[in-house]
């Protein structure tokens, strides 16, 4: 078959060029070779002949001919054969041609060439003469081609041109003229800045097509310069949407009977757009989103398609309970279709969603596990996305073993990449189901990603190593455990392992083997050049492998074996090894210099490192002495390289740079900020000499070098700091799941025993995200007991907090508290908090009221991510009490999942405590809210006791859900920037004679809302706090005359405000 | 030459036959003629090894690939992972159904020996990448303007050489 085409190939150029040199000669009939070529290369596929077709026709062409030939050049290319000659005469051909020509020529270009192909300026004068044609379906081609192909820089010649077009009286040219005019914007979007308003005009065009058309660039536009520019046009495009909707438009751009569904998918997603984060611009499109989830009935693609782009738009811009509750059931239609296609659309839609609430995932959990054995590869895999959304502190393991088995599977590589990366960030984030798996976890990561993963997860991975976390044991455990899996996977087969990995193994094992107490460092000395023995071993890793060795040979027998192998790599011709290698050898022959650059681990931070690079002064003096060049750094470089204009004569004008990329080599390698390069660097212990003797020029050579050394380092510590409030600010799920979800799930049918476990597995957890540290506190104690506390949703009559005090003093059917129990009270109680809470901060423990045999009391314990009410139901009478049932119910402020968080710690009859409820939630916004400025609503629950019963609520202040949030004024006027939603007041400071009034207020703010002050600068303040989810609000305050000006500022829009309230209150009743 | 791609727009469009034999290209982003071979040829391979009964999208590099078939072709669209797959799968149905009316019941071969006409109403219906005219009868109307034209044409310059 190649042979046909090569030889039509080599007959093609013969072609054109006896065309050209004797043009409009004899008249071939032009009978349709592309048809015979077709043919004959099809029966040669079929029959494997290698004779032929695509003899060269005698004689020369006429443009007639010359598209016969075009188009077999055009099909020749498809095969995948280069006709690279015929692009010349496909320009040709366009720019002679008569119309019917002219159109190949151009099919012909738009397929061969390519934005910057230099042809394409032959192009230019024939659009130009066809766009200034009368024949209109010249001008059609040149607008088709100019909406494909067309040179950048050759834009200004046709402009003018186009935008005539926009006021032609064919619909058809202003439609392709609006195309044109958005690709010019594409590749090009300076230029076509001046013609916004003719923009405008098409959108208001009467062709509908014109006007779809138009959306492109407006869709553009809004997504790339600030939404705001174009709110002004969100009533236009709503009243578009509804009259599309409205079934206006003509029936020829109806499609299987759906109204224009381009035009609409292309408006919705607009919309979405400018009513994101906007609430007064998402208001005016409720009404007509409402009416697309309506009109969407008929059971076809086209009208899921804009369902689901209907759903995305509706979970985009600012919410409306109602349209949400009406989205989420359509959800339902998607992923609980039969059809796959749909099924996919679903989970990707619940993908996007979960993301503002992970309660819908619980809704289809079955389908979800379902679609998890899926047999299509991309149904798994868009299932573990949405799993991957709702991760949380409980499920992780069970969702990263998915994650993982799929990974195991999968051969792509992208996928791979995209995965390992996601299950990193899992493990890095929820690092403490316990340290065995997440060291098991990284080992599957390293091993399966192996050297295609984004560099940083192993980076990451030491220095969460490096740098532990909290507890000092807890670190020493983890790394010990770390070595122990790393020793164990060496004595095995290492052959098949990425070299990332083996750099992360000899990395842990050069750094931490000496917390495991009976290694030899000469054993893993020994186990790491036995690594080196492999050819497959990247230099990389070898270096990687010596830096460790060197760590380790403290001992003479260490240190004899691990010379014995580096060398072998002093004469090596990789400089970086080499460095490795001698340095291995000074470094064992001089122990003194040995502890001062390589100490223990835990010494590490004594380290100084002498940024300033002070040791080398003299050097640098020396050197400057001698006549050299002051040093520049490179961008100074670089500038003065590009002002001279003129040739640069130096002959060693760039042998800087390349030196210094050498150097930085070895930084690369080690990932911790005191690696062993910089911490050779370092070994100077003089301060930086305040260098008064030579030179002057000296001065800025040394700062320019300080800076060089000490940047680098200044924003390691800054990302380390960086990283801390990301995971504060990472976005917390919202509410907790209601309890009727939760019977819906216990009422599933139990058809699958494993199905169900391996649900509850991964969507445990979801209801309660705001409160993760329930599984500490509870989990263990979790007993049969949860059956008996049913939820109760508003049969119970609403306390509010004021008159707690009036019950418990004993008003109505409740019986005054026994003293026995008030002695109690002080004294047994708080003991009976679990492990996990003591120590905490808390209140006292409070008795809230008592009937004949039972008497409850409360005290808040304030834990760092939520508050714990722990409840303490006490038995007051003498007799035992045989049977309790306890009714909980909280309406207002849904204390998620009630039934979890209820543990029997101590279940004595006779005793004095029966029971201790704990509690745990972490306030959100919704109840700061609600508490401070709406009705006053509690956290109640409803104890009945046989005959007895006692209710109670409780609603806990304000203050309970803040928490001082730490920050640097550097990063307080970061975040400052980036807040969107302030509020700013003046209060009245009551009391004039105070000295100092701005500090007194601060500190009442403080005292009485939890808050962390950052700053005083003069009559300024600056404080920062959160709430328990992890919401940033940030204060300003400045004092004047007797007057508070408060400024606040927080991502959330009713944090400020509701803040407000509470600084108000507290500055009012100091 | 390859440059980012502008979101929420095709990237291309291939049809090929059940053997793999590639019948259309039209691309919609600058690629360099060796990075569109290769392209073609993996996503014939991967869509070939396909399951009837199989989802009809792919993830496929950055990209997400939605292909249908249509008798013995297969045509292939690569999208943004953001972009709506529904749609695009509608999109490939309204050139069927363009292809078809255009025909009269499109078969391949009408495709193979008439593909530059294939193409004519493919830049036709879709420009740049974007949907462009979405009414059938609009864009077969300015196929057959076209081809009016160049029938006229010869016929004219038949009669002119008689």
């Amino acid at each position: 078959m190649s042979d046909v085409v090569e030889k039509t190939l080599t007959a093609l150029p013969g072609l054109l060029l006896s065309l050209d040199s004797q043009p409009g000669a004899a008249k071939l009939c032009a009978t349709s070779r592309l048809g015979s070529l077709v043919r004959s290369i099809t029966e040669l596929t079929s029959k494997n002949v290698g004779e032929e077709m695509a003899e060269p026709p005698a004689g020369p062409r006429s443009p007639k001919q010359m598209k016969e030939i075009m188009v077999r050049a055009i099909y020749c290319e498809m095969l995948g054969y280069e006709a690279s000659f015929s692009y010349i005469h496909a320009i040709k051909l366009a720019q002679q041609g008569s119309v019917l020509e002219k159109r190949v020529g151009y099919l012909a270009v738009s397929l061969f060439l390519h934005e910057s192909h230099d042809l394409l300026l032959l192009l230019v004068n024939t659009v130009l003469k066809d766009l200034q044609s009368t024949n209109l379906i010249e001008v059609c081609m040149a607008l088709t081609v100019v909406s494909q192909i067309f040179p950048k820089d050759m834009i200004p010649a046709v402009l003018p041109l186009v935008e005539d077009k926009l006021t032609h009286s064919k619909e058809i040219i202003r439609r392709k003229a609006v195309l044109a005019l958005y690709k010019f914007y594409l590749i090009a979007p300076n230029q076509v800045q001046h013609i916004h308003d003719k923009f405008r005009k098409a959108l208001c065009d009467k062709d509908p097509g014109v006007m779809t058309a138009s959306l492109h660039i407006y869709l553009k536009l809004i997504k790339v310069c600030l939404a705001s520019n174009y709110k002004d046009l969100t009533d236009s495009f709503v009243t578009i949407l509804k009259q599309v909707v409205g079934g206006k438009l003509p029936v020829d751009f109806n499609y299987h009977s759906v109204p224009a569904p381009w035009l609409q998918m292309q408006l919705l997603r607009i919309l979405a757009l400018l009513g994101k984060e906007d609430q007064r611009t998402s208001e005016m499109m409720y009404e007509v989103l409402d009416e697309s989830l309506r009109r969407a009935e008929i059971n076809h693609n086209i009208t899921y398609a804009i369902l689901y782009e209907c759903l995305k738009t509706i979970y985009t811009i600012h919410p409306k309970s109602e349209l949400l509750e009406k989205a989420a059931k359509c959800i339902g239609k998607f992923v609980l279709s039969p059809k796959i296609n749909l099924k996919y659309l679903g989970l990707k839609a619940l993908t996007y969603v979960v993301q503002q609430d992970p309660n819908l995932a619980l809704q289809h959990q079955m389908t979800i596990i379902e679609c998890l054995d899926h047999s299509d590869p991309i149904i798994k895999r868009e299932t573990l996305e949405l799993l991957y959304r709702i991760t949380n502190g409980q499920n992780v393991s069970v969702i990263v073993e998915k994650m993982l088995d799929f990974l195991r599977l999968s051969k792509d590589e992208y996928t791979t990449i995209d995965l390992v990366g996601k299950v990193a960030e899992l493990a890095e984030k929820y690092p403490f189901p316990c340290s065995v798996w997440f060291i098991q976890t990284m080992n599957a990561i390293f091993s399966i990603g192996g050297d295609v993963m984004q560099p940083d997860i192993p980076n990451n991975f030491l220095r969460l190593l490096a740098e532990g976390f909290d507890s000092d044991e807890e670190d020493r455990q983890l790394r010990l455990l770390a070595v122990d899996s790393y020793l164990s996977l060496l004595e095995c087969d290492t052959s098949g392992l990425p070299q990332r990995f083996l750099q992360v193994i000899s990395w842990v094992l050069g750094e931490f083997s000496f917390l495991k107490e009976g290694l030899e460092p000469a054993d893993v000395v020994e186990r790491l050049g036995k690594l080196l023995d492999d050819d497959a071993i990247t230099t990389e890793t070898r270096c990687w492998v010596l830096a460790a060795m060197s760590k380790l040979c403290g001992s003479s027998d260490a240190l004899c074996k691990a010379e014995k192998v580096a060398h072998k790599y002093t004469s090596c011709l990789d400089t970086a090894l080499r460095q490795q290698a001698v340095e291995l050898e000074l470094l064992g022959r001089d122990v003194d210099l040995r502890t001062r650059v390589l100490p223990q681990h835990g010494a590490r931070n004594q380290l100084e490192v002498d940024s300033s690079l002070s040791f080398l002064d003299g050097f640098v003096s020396d050197a400057l002495a001698r006549g050299a060049a002051p040093y520049k750094p490179p961008h100074q470089r670089q500038e003065e390289l590009s002002q001279e204009k003129i040739l640069n004569f130096e002959p060693y004008g760039l042998s800087l740079p390349v030196s210094l990329s050498a150097c930085s080599l070895t930084d690369r390698q080690s990932p911790t900020a005191l690696s062993l390069s910089s911490s050779l660097s370092g070994n100077s212990a003089d301060p930086p000499l305040k260098a008064g003797s030579n030179l002057l020029k000296l001065e800025g050579v040394k700062r320019v070098w300080g800076k060089q050394g000490y940047l680098p380092e200044k924003q390691a510590t800054e990302e380390a700091l960086a990283q801390e409030p990301s995971s504060i600010f990472a976005p917390s799920h919202q509410q907790a799941c209601s309890e009727s979800q939760q019977t819906t799930f216990s009422t599933i049918v139990e058809q699958d025993q494993e199905k169900r476990q391996l649900a509850s597995s991964l969507f445990v957890g979801l209801g309660s995200q705001n409160a993760p540290c329930l599984v500490r506190t509870v989990a263990q104690n979790l007993s049969d007991s949860t059956s008996e506390a049913v939820p109760a949703v508003g049969n119970t009559e609403v306390v509010e907090a004021s008159e707690v005090s009036s019950l418990s003093g004993g008003s109505g059917p409740l019986a005054q508290p026994s003293s026995q129990v008030e002695r109690g009270l002080e004294s047994d109680l708080p003991s009976r908090l679990p492990a996990t809470l003591v120590g905490l901060l808390r209140s006292d423990v409070e008795e809230l009221c008592s009937g004949e045999s039972l008497s409850l009391s409360a005290c808040k314990v304030f834990d760092a991510d939520a508050l714990v009410l722990a409840i303490f139901l006490s038995n007051i009478s003498d007799s035992s009490i045989q049977e309790v049932s306890c009714l909980i119910s909280s309406e207002q402020l849904k204390v998620p999942e009630m039934c979890s968080t209820f543990s029997v710690l101590s279940f004595y009859l006779n005793e004095f405590v029966l029971f201790s409820l704990f509690v745990c939630f972490s306030l959100c916004l919704n109840h700061l809210y609600s508490e401070g400025v709406a009705q006053c609503q509690g956290w109640e629950e409803h104890l009945n006791l046989g005959e007895a019963s006692l209710y109670h609520s409780v609603s806990p202040p304000a203050s309970c859900s803040c928490r001082p949030l730490p920050l640097t004024t550097e990063e307080y006027g970061k975040m400052w920037l980036s807040f969107s939603h302030d509020v700013k007041q003046n209060l009245m400071l009551l009391k004039h004679e105070e000295e100092d009034q701005l500090e007194a207020a601060l500190t009442a703010l403080k005292e009485k809302l939890c808050l962390h002050i950052v700053d005083v600068i003069g009559a300024e303040g600056i404080m920062a706090c959160q709430l328990v989810s992890g919401r940033p609000c940030l204060l300003h305050c400045h004092t004047h005359g007797g007057m508070l000006a408060i400024w606040l500022r927080s991502p959330i829009a009713d944090l400020p405000d509701c803040l407000l309230y509470h600084c108000q209150k507290a500055i009012q009743e100091r | 030459i390859i440059c980012c791609p502008p979101p929420l727009q095709m990237q291309f469009m291939l049809l090929f036959s059940r053997q793999g034999k590639l019948r259309l290209q039209k691309w919609y982003v600058p690629l360099s003629d060796k990075e569109k071979k290769k392209i073609t040829r993996e996503l014939v391979q991967t869509v070939l090894a396909r399951k009837p009964k199989m989802c009809s999208f792919l993830e496929w590099r950055d990209l997400k690939i939605v292909y249908k078939r249509y008798a013995s072709l297969y045509f292939c669209c690569a999208i943004e992972d953001q972009d709506n797959e529904l749609i695009t799968l509608e999109i490939i149905h309204r050139y069927v159904e363009l292809l078809d009316k255009y025909f009269g019941s499109v078969c391949e071969l009408d495709i193979i020996f008439n593909f530059e006409k294939a193409y004519f109403i493919l830049d036709e219906f879709l420009l740049g990448g974007e949907a462009q005219e979405t009414s059938k009868k609009n864009v077969l109307k300015a196929i057959e303007q076209a081809d009016l034209l160049q029938e006229v044409r010869l016929g004219g310059g038949d009669l002119h050489g008689i």
